[in-house]
């Protein structure tokens, strides 16, 4: 029984240059209040183009319709639950829209002189501070535009500090669960990879690590809670054996939902990690990003850090460029300001103990949902989860109904799925994170949509082998976009 | 189900000898395990392959698998229906989907390769079935 | 803590469904000595009213009420208000990655609109659902180039953003990428076209060149172009003023074009979030980077869009991805999307033309008084202007006493160049404040 939607008509509306006619505009511009000069003369001809072939020419109306038609077709948090593992889709709190958009900050420009950006400096300074606290860690980088660009700044620290100590080594170690971004970044930071083999518990096997763990290891890459949801216990162990090869510690941040106010990378012996303000940090997924992925390392990478750091200087803030040991930068600016903005007033926000009070509640919030459905779904991995769990479709595997199906099923039901078919060392995995910012009912609808179509599985599997059925498009032939790409709209 | 003029990869591919000329494909194991296939990387005319390294790749819509050489030698053919009809490595992989005709250069590495029947006994042992 | 939607009494009855007496015992197999046994020393939760009044305290420390004339790379443009109305919406703000087509067409169908859009901006066949920025489009687009040629050479000409160089730099040496630099000609400012043809060779995977480039000054990209085929390099058009593309010639000869669309999106914001683009030619499509969003259709016959050659992406292909980028940058695209649509074919020109005259007026007011262009190039809406044997930063000194932020001095990235300043004037720039600097300068 589908208790949390109902359908209700939405509209249609086509794409803008469907919409398009010529002489329909939505702007006026102020007039020019200086002499108009023409291109051709001013540019040279051969340099003027004719005119943008084929954009669109609407009207005001037609965009707000349009573009609100569009906005109407999608999920979102402030629609309900997304149950995606390691995604950490948590509320987007209003204030940090508000906040980000104060004039002073919005319009500061990133070259304007130092003495008229302090409150911009300040803001960066406050939030490296607090960053570093959260996570144990020395010193912090906000550079990094996401996750992946942090990884990849991550990885060059560890380079830069291992090649100062005399041999930047070759390859980076990454277990099986782990998330794609990882290998991807180590083999653009230039290193080998090497998969090693998570044990019967989901966690880094030490045995495995030993064996691989020879001369050319710069780091290994861990998730910690993993992609399970589970916690590695060994991990200061880890550490050491890496720390005693001349090895290092890379931790990626996206499940530190499941740590913050709790424990502290720093504290268990991890060198260098990144974070992901739109994750943990509540700044909004928007679709796809934007996002911020902030690199704290222990005090021996500092002079490594992106350039320029902010110094203090007389109760003044400077940019310091003359850091000649630093990567370099990894972007031009320095940050993704107003995520970071967004990422302060969160912990603003939270203070040291709502932090702590949101980790405890995703916690329980991911462990009611698995006590929930331990007795339908088959659990892989019995270890103790934290923000999130890991189910697998093998008794509905048996029906010809896979993750995939389900989630399209649970569509049907009102959710977004949760992350299906990862981490890859489950067979048709199913991993869910519902976050601190649901309540029980969201949650107890959620527990009663996946039982039921556990139920559907075992009754009727083609109803889910074959969902969604009550969205406004059913399920979308993803191989024909792939076989004959059409990636713009074209007239005609 | 498997030809027994072929010979036969544990990574799922084919050769079929002519002369002094190979045949080569994915099996319909293969193809089976990928799905809707997508797109299919081929090498040039012209490139040189070594037995068990390798030569491409076949995309489905959420895998990719690389494609390993079963033999080592000169691509002189290329299949260029596949870049037009990809789904055609899904209905006859054993056939008109052929990927590359290569020259061998050295024969004797076919005899590591297995039969048929040894092939067919190799999947049931991976699958169970 | 107000985000935080359970009672106590909630709290309890889950426990108690669940078997457990506190939310402790879920920690309990925690080790440990790997707990921390402190509070976090971080001040306790403040109010909303606490928080604004953070911010806004921080805003006051900042500039406010000055005029600028600086460009760089992070523009001035008025910015359509129903932008943040519309994507304010939840629908679109707390929407997740579309992964799941069904229940995202609303985020597929707009970001389809931009790549398109990128397309007839920039005269290539295919684009993608963004960049983080401008600055490391530069190097994806780069890398993209030495996998389609299988070299790995780049020349990149010096009169391109340098901090976008720089970014460059820290992503080509790991993954041994020798740069070189081609010079820029003093007369004119642009690429200097003889010695950048003397570095291309047979190893060149990339020629990459700005336009308009640092300098302001719009580059002769078909000559570069020219230069770059004939040694079978690719060429690579960046920009970081997007609303040049209204006015000036698309890169049509380039085979990817990269850059930032700041201009279209996002005020300045200190630097960002920004949001960048990647677009190519059509054959080079299974090379590029990032998401790229495909029209299909449902099972039932109905258009529908969908993430697609996932293939290329880290999740699927791991280390042999063409790129690590996973989250990029799609709410600022969607912003840069309604941009573009208020301001239509018609406006996007209008707007260009309104930048192009600004900055003439400009130089025609700083010239009469004495400090003239460095360059000859044609320039679109900045340009560098010569201060004689004042010193830049003392005449920027005298500007902030009249609230006025000048030019940005170029002795900061060019040595040869710390006596000129660059400036930018755009339709917000009104003709009394450059009558004003053009007083005080």
């Amino acid at each position: 029984m589908i208790r949390k939607v109902r359908t209700h008509i939405n509209q249609n509306e086509p794409l803008l240059f469907e919409r398009s006619s010529p002489g329909k505009k939505a702007y006026q511009l102020p007039p020019l209040d200086v002499p108009p000069v023409d291109p051709a003369a001013a540019l040279g001809a051969e340099n003027v183009r004719r005119e943008i072939a084929g954009f669109p020419e609407v009207s005001e109306v037609e965009i707000i319709r349009h573009f609100t038609r569009l906005s109407t077709w999608n999920y979102a948090i402030d629609l309900g639950v997304y149950p995606l593992g390691s995604c950490t889709m948590k509320y987007n709190p209003r204030v940090n829209e508000h906040v980000a958009r104060i004039e002073g900050l919005a319009q500061a420009h990133p070259y304007q002189p130092e003495q008229l950006a302090q409150g911009a400096m300040r803001i960066q300074v406050c939030l490296e501070e607090l960053l570093a606290e959260i996570t144990g860690m020395d010193a912090v980088t906000l550079q990094p535009a996401a996750g992946a660009h942090g990884e990849l700044t991550g990885i060059l620290l560890a380079r830069a500090l291992l090649e100062s100590r005399g041999n930047a080594r070759k390859k980076v170690l990454i277990p099986d669960s782990a998330h794609g971004t990882n290998p991807a970044t180590a083999a653009i930071a230039g290193y080998q990879v090497e998969s090693i083999a998570s044990n019967a518990e989901g966690m880094v096997d030490l045995a495995e690590l030993e064996r691989h763990l020879d001369g050319d290891v710069a780091a290994l890459m861990v998730t910690n809670p993993n992609t399970l949801g589970i916690f590695e216990r060994d991990i200061a162990r880890v550490s050491g054996l890496l720390h005693s090869r001349g090895a290092l510690l890379y931790m990626d941040g996206a499940n530190m939902n499941a740590l913050a106010g709790l424990a502290r990378p720093g504290d268990f012996g991890i060198d260098v990690m990144h974070l992901n303000l739109h994750k943990t940090f509540s700044t909004p997924h928007g679709g796809g990003g934007p996002g911020g992925g902030p690199v704290a390392v222990k005090r021996e990478f500092e002079p490594f850090l992106p350039v320029p750091r902010i110094a203090r200087d007389n109760g003044r803030l400077h940019y310091d460029y003359d850091r000649p040991q630093s990567i370099g930068r990894v972007r031009a600016f320095y940050g993704n300001f107003g995520v970071l903005v967004r990422a302060l007033a969160y912990i603003l926000a939270h203070g040291g103990e709502g932090l702590r009070n949101a980790t405890l509640d995703a916690v329980l919030n991911a462990n009611y949902v698995r006590k929930h459905l331990e007795g339908c779904y088959d659990l892989p991995y019995p270890s103790p989860s934290l923000h999130e769990c890991v189910f697998s479709d093998a008794r509905q595997a048996a029906r010809g109904v896979r993750t995939g199906d389900i989630a399209k099923r649970l569509i049907d039901y009102g959710f977004h799925p949760y992350t299906v078919s990862f981490p890859l060392i489950v067979q048709g995995a199913l991993m869910i994170e519902p976050t601190e910012t649901e309540d029980k009912r969201e949650l107890d609808l959620l527990i009663d949509a996946l039982r039921s179509i556990a139920a559907e599985a075992r009754q009727d599997p083609e109803l889910v082998r074959t969902a969604p059925h009550n969205t406004r498009v059913k399920r979308v032939d993803e191989v024909a976009a792939a076989r004959k790409p059409v990636v713009r709209w074209k007239p005609g | 189900m498997y030809p027994e003029d072929f010979r036969y990869t544990k990574e799922h591919e084919w050769i079929k000898v002519e002369g002094d000329t190979g045949v080569v494909g994915i099996t319909d194991y293969a193809q089976k395990e990928l799905g809707d296939i997508v797109y299919v990387d081929l090498p040039n005319v012209g490139a040189k392959l070594v037995a068990g390294k390798t030569m491409g790749s076949v995309e489905s819509v959420k895998a990719v698998s690389d494609i390993y050489s079963p033999a080592s030698g000169e691509v002189i053919e290329v299949n260029n229906e596949l870049a037009e009809k990809p789904e055609s490595l899904n209905e006859d992989p054993h056939g008109s989907a052929w990927l590359v005709k290569i020259r061998l250069s050295d024969r004797a590495e076919l005899d590591g390769l297995l039969t048929a029947a040894a092939y067919q006994e190799y999947i049931s042992a991976e699958t169970g079935h | 803590m107000r985000y935080l939607p359970k009672s106590d009494s909630e709290r309890r009855e889950m426990l108690a469904s669940m078997g457990l007496d506190s939310i402790e015992d879920l920690f309990s197999h925690l080790p440990e000595e790997l707990r921390l046994k402190r509070p976090l020393q971080i001040p306790p939760g403040k109010s909303e009213y606490e928080i604004i009044e953070y911010f806004r305290e921080r805003a006051a420390e900042n500039a406010n009420g000055y005029s600028s004339f600086l460009g760089a790379g992070a523009y001035y443009h008025f910015r359509p208000v129903i932008i943040d109305s519309l994507i304010s919406r939840g629908e679109f703000l707390t929407a997740y990655t579309p992964y799941q087509p069904e229940i995202s067409q609303g985020t597929l169908a707009s970001i389809f609109e931009f790549q398109t859009m990128i397309c007839q901006l920039t005269g290539m066949d295919v684009a993608n659902a963004s960049m983080y920025d401008g600055s490391t489009a530069l190097p994806e687009a780069v890398m993209m180039a030495c996998r389609i040629t299988g070299r790995d050479r780049a020349v990149v000409a010096r009169s391109v953003h340098p901090e976008y160089r720089e970014v460059h730099r820290t992503y080509a040496r790991h993954q041994g990428l020798p740069v070189d630099e081609a010079p820029y000609e003093k007369q004119t400012g642009s690429v200097d076209l003889g010695r950048l043809a003397a570095l291309v060779n047979e190893q060149t995977a990339a020629v990459v060149v700005q336009s308009p480039n640092f300098f302001g000054v719009v580059e002769p990209v078909q000559k570069a172009a020219r230069i770059a085929h004939e040694k079978g390099a690719l060429l690579i058009v960046m920009f970081t003023e997007a609303v040049s593309l209204g006015l000036l010639q698309p890169p049509a000869d380039a085979d990817i074009v990269a850059g930032e669309l700041q201009s279209f999106a996002i005020s300045p914001s200190y630097g960002g979030p920004y949001v960048g683009i990647l677009a190519a030619k059509e054959k080079y499509i299974r090379q590029m980077p990032g998401r790229l969003v495909g029209q299909t259709v449902d099972k039932e016959g109905n258009r529908a869009f969908c993430l697609t050659l996932a293939t290329r992406e880290q999740h699927i292909r791991r280390e042999k991805a063409t790129s690590n980028i996973c989250t990029n940058q799609a709410l600022i695209a969607l912003m840069a999307t309604i941009f573009m649509s208020v301001y239509g074919k018609q406006g996007l020109r209008e707007l260009a033309e309104q930048n192009l005259a600004k900055a003439r007026y400009l130089a025609g007011a700083l010239e009469a008084r004495g400090s003239k262009p460095r360059f000859s190039g044609p320039f679109f809406n900045e340009f560098v202007v010569q201060c004689g044997e004042r010193n830049p930063a003392d005449i920027n000194r005298r500007l902030l006493e009249r609230k006025i932020i000048g030019g940005l001095e170029m002795g900061r990235f060019y040595p040869e160049l710390s006596d000129c300043m660059l400036l930018c004037a755009t339709e917000t720039t009104k003709r009394v404040e450059i009558d004003r600097l053009a007083e005080h300068f």
